[in-house]
């Protein structure tokens, strides 16, 4: 019965984003569906755990978002005359003044715009090449644990022995050193003669993050119960198809959440960027400041984004969490 | 060696040593294992007879010693040992079904992918073995589903759904609830009734008894006695497998 209240709330939160150009009805249908939201715990529990349905509680957020803006700043209806006089009285105070000369004039906040486009790319690709980097190191590193015995001798234990080395090695440099120190490394020595600030940032970040991946990846291998390796062993799969059929699905399933909440360090950590010049978020809010000398409300805008950010993606982690755990029983 | 055609593993002079020698988990174990035996390994716990039976398919790599597979030395580097696991069933005391994986993709994962079999075919087969053990309907269920002796019975069909020539067992009852031992045991007793050759390392004497044709009494990694069960239990020699048996039976 829940699931008929929570798919009302749904419906009525979708035509809230639909008629949120109009601000009159879509405020009352945003505020409907929130009211239906708060009050009614059955449905509540229901969204929450459902990822499509919870997508579409923040369109109902949304949608109340844009339609108070559109109320305040771009009436479409005919604004009642109190409504005009409070929008103007908001005009004339102070915090409206910090506004318009932190983001509206100039358009400043297009570096805040912009900046967050930058820090989206930089992680996302980090992430991406974090991941490759930190498997191939993961498997480097378990398979020398395990194969050590059965390669005896050869040309091919030679070679994992080096790679393991190297691997050892990349582990201990990069989790050694800070992060900006391997930044301004890879700008301003390796690459000194590129331009090309996000593909510094991309690698420097990239790198960094796979040596972390690369841990909670070979923890998530070592997790597998080590049955499971002979069991596969002794149906008479070599090692590689061991790993890729039977391991490896159970290691990622095991170390999913660790490796978005990875992800969710890389994004506050590409704040430093700004140490090569690279005009992301944070730097985006510190020109602002520069331009303006003003401080509170740049960096506090920054700050909120990143928050949101971080609590967006925690949430969507806590429901992967659980999907992985009820298919766990 | 023996020159007879029956044998299906021959075991020399196998030894497994840890620590360089310090510790001998098997000390020169000897044996033939011929086609349609039941071969029941019993002993007391660290006796060697778990290391033994994993080293028969190299799941333990043996310090010396040869074992020769159908004519083939495994120890030796340049056999693939791949090849000849999938012809040596072993199921786990432990069970070892992966939990990735519903009923029919852990029985039909090996079929597939080693041996080439059509996916239709390999599921023709597991639901016909599945139907041997009385669980047919649990195709579709994940092994968090089922309980201990079902699991185990899942684990022994997954493991014949490759067609070995041997199966190897590691005390496949002793992580199970007592009532669920029976279970497990019918369908091996079933299985050497239909003439599948078996090593078996139990502490069930009553079906070393009944159903072996041989027992095999280890102690300190060596084979201390080797006879047909009427003559291990009714007549033991060496008084290691005297007194055994009188703390067992």
């Amino acid at each position: 019965m829940y699931t008929k209240k929570a798919n009302q709330i749904l419906i009525i939160g979708i035509i809230a984003l639909l008629l949120s150009w109009l601000p009159g009805p879509g405020i009352a249908c945003a505020v409907v569906a929130l009211i239906m939201y708060t009050k009614n715990k059955g449905a509540r529990s229901l969204i929450r755990t459902d990822v499509g349905r919870g997508l579409s509680i923040i369109a109902i957020l949304i949608s109340a978002v844009v339609a108070i803006y559109l109320l305040l700043f771009r009436p479409l209806l005919v604004m009642p005359a109190w409504l005009a006089s409070l929008r103007e009285a908001f005009y004339q105070t102070k915090f409206y003044a910090e506004f318009e000369n932190n983001f509206l004039i100039d358009n400043r906040y297009t570096y805040i715009k912009k900046g967050l486009t930058v820090t989206f790319e930089v992680t996302f690709f980090a992430v991406l090449l974090g991941i490759v980097l930190g498997v191939i190191v993961a498997l480097v590193r378990s398979s020398y644990d395990t194969l050590k015995e059965e390669l005896k001798g050869g040309i091919g234990k030679g070679i994992l022995f080096v790679l393991y080395k190297i691997c050892g090695l990349y582990l201990t440099v990069i989790r050694g050193t800070p992060v900006v120190v391997q930044l301004m490394i890879i700008y301003f020595v390796i690459f000194a003669s590129s331009n090309n600030k996000i593909l510094v940032a991309v690698l420097a970040f990239g790198i960094n993050s796979g040596a972390y991946v690369a841990e909670i990846i070979r923890g998530g291998i070592e997790s597998v119960d080590k049955g499971q390796f002979e069991a596969g062993r002794s149906l008479g799969f070599g090692y590689v198809r061991t790993m890729a059929l039977i391991i490896i699905p159970q290691a990622f399933k095991a170390v999913l959440p660790a490796l978005a909440n990875e992800f969710i360090v890389l994004i506050k950590e590409t704040s430093v960027s700004g140490y090569v010049g690279l005009q992301e978020l944070t730097k985006g809010g510190d020109i602002i400041r520069s331009r303006t000398y003003s401080a509170f409300m740049p960096l506090i805008a920054v700050a909120i984004i990143y928050l949101l950010i971080v609590i967006f993606f925690s949430w969507i982690v806590s429901l992967i969490e659980r999907r992985l755990k009820s298919s766990e029983r | 060696m023996s020159a007879d055609n029956d044998v299906i593993i021959s075991v020399k002079d196998l030894c497994k040593h840890y620590n360089g020698g310090e510790i001998k988990a098997l000390d020169g174990v000897t044996t033939d294992i011929r086609k349609g035996e039941v071969v029941v390994v019993i002993g007391p716990s660290g006796s060697g007879k778990s290391t033994f039976l994993r080293s028969l398919n190299l799941l333990e790599r043996p310090t010396s010693g040869t074992i020769t597979f159908e004519g083939q030395d495994i120890t030796s580097p340049s056999t693939d040992i791949n090849k000849l696991r999938q012809n040596m069933g072993m199921v786990f005391q432990h069970f070892n079904l992966f939990p990735h994986l519903t009923i029919m993709k852990n029985m039909t994962i090996a079929p597939i992918k080693l041996r080439g079999i059509s996916k239709q075919d390999a599921e023709k087969k597991a639901l016909e073995l599945l139907g041997k053990v009385g669980l047919q309907d649990r195709a579709m269920s994940y092994p968090s589903q089922l309980s201990g002796g079902q699991k185990q019975r899942i684990a022994i069909v997954r493991a014949l759904a490759m067609d070995p020539e041997v199966m190897l067992f590691d005390e496949p009852t002793s992580a199970l609830d007592p009532e669920m031992v029976g279970e497990v045991l019918e369908v091996m007793k079933q299985l050497a009734k239909a003439g599948m050759t078996m090593v078996c390392v139990t502490h069930e004497m009553g079906f070393a008894r009944e159903v072996g044709t041989r027992v095999i009494f280890m102690d300190c990694g060596r084979i201390i006695e080797e006879n047909t069960p009427e003559e291990i239990f009714t007549n033991p020699q060496n008084e290691r497998l005297q007194s055994f048996l009188k703390k067992v039976l």
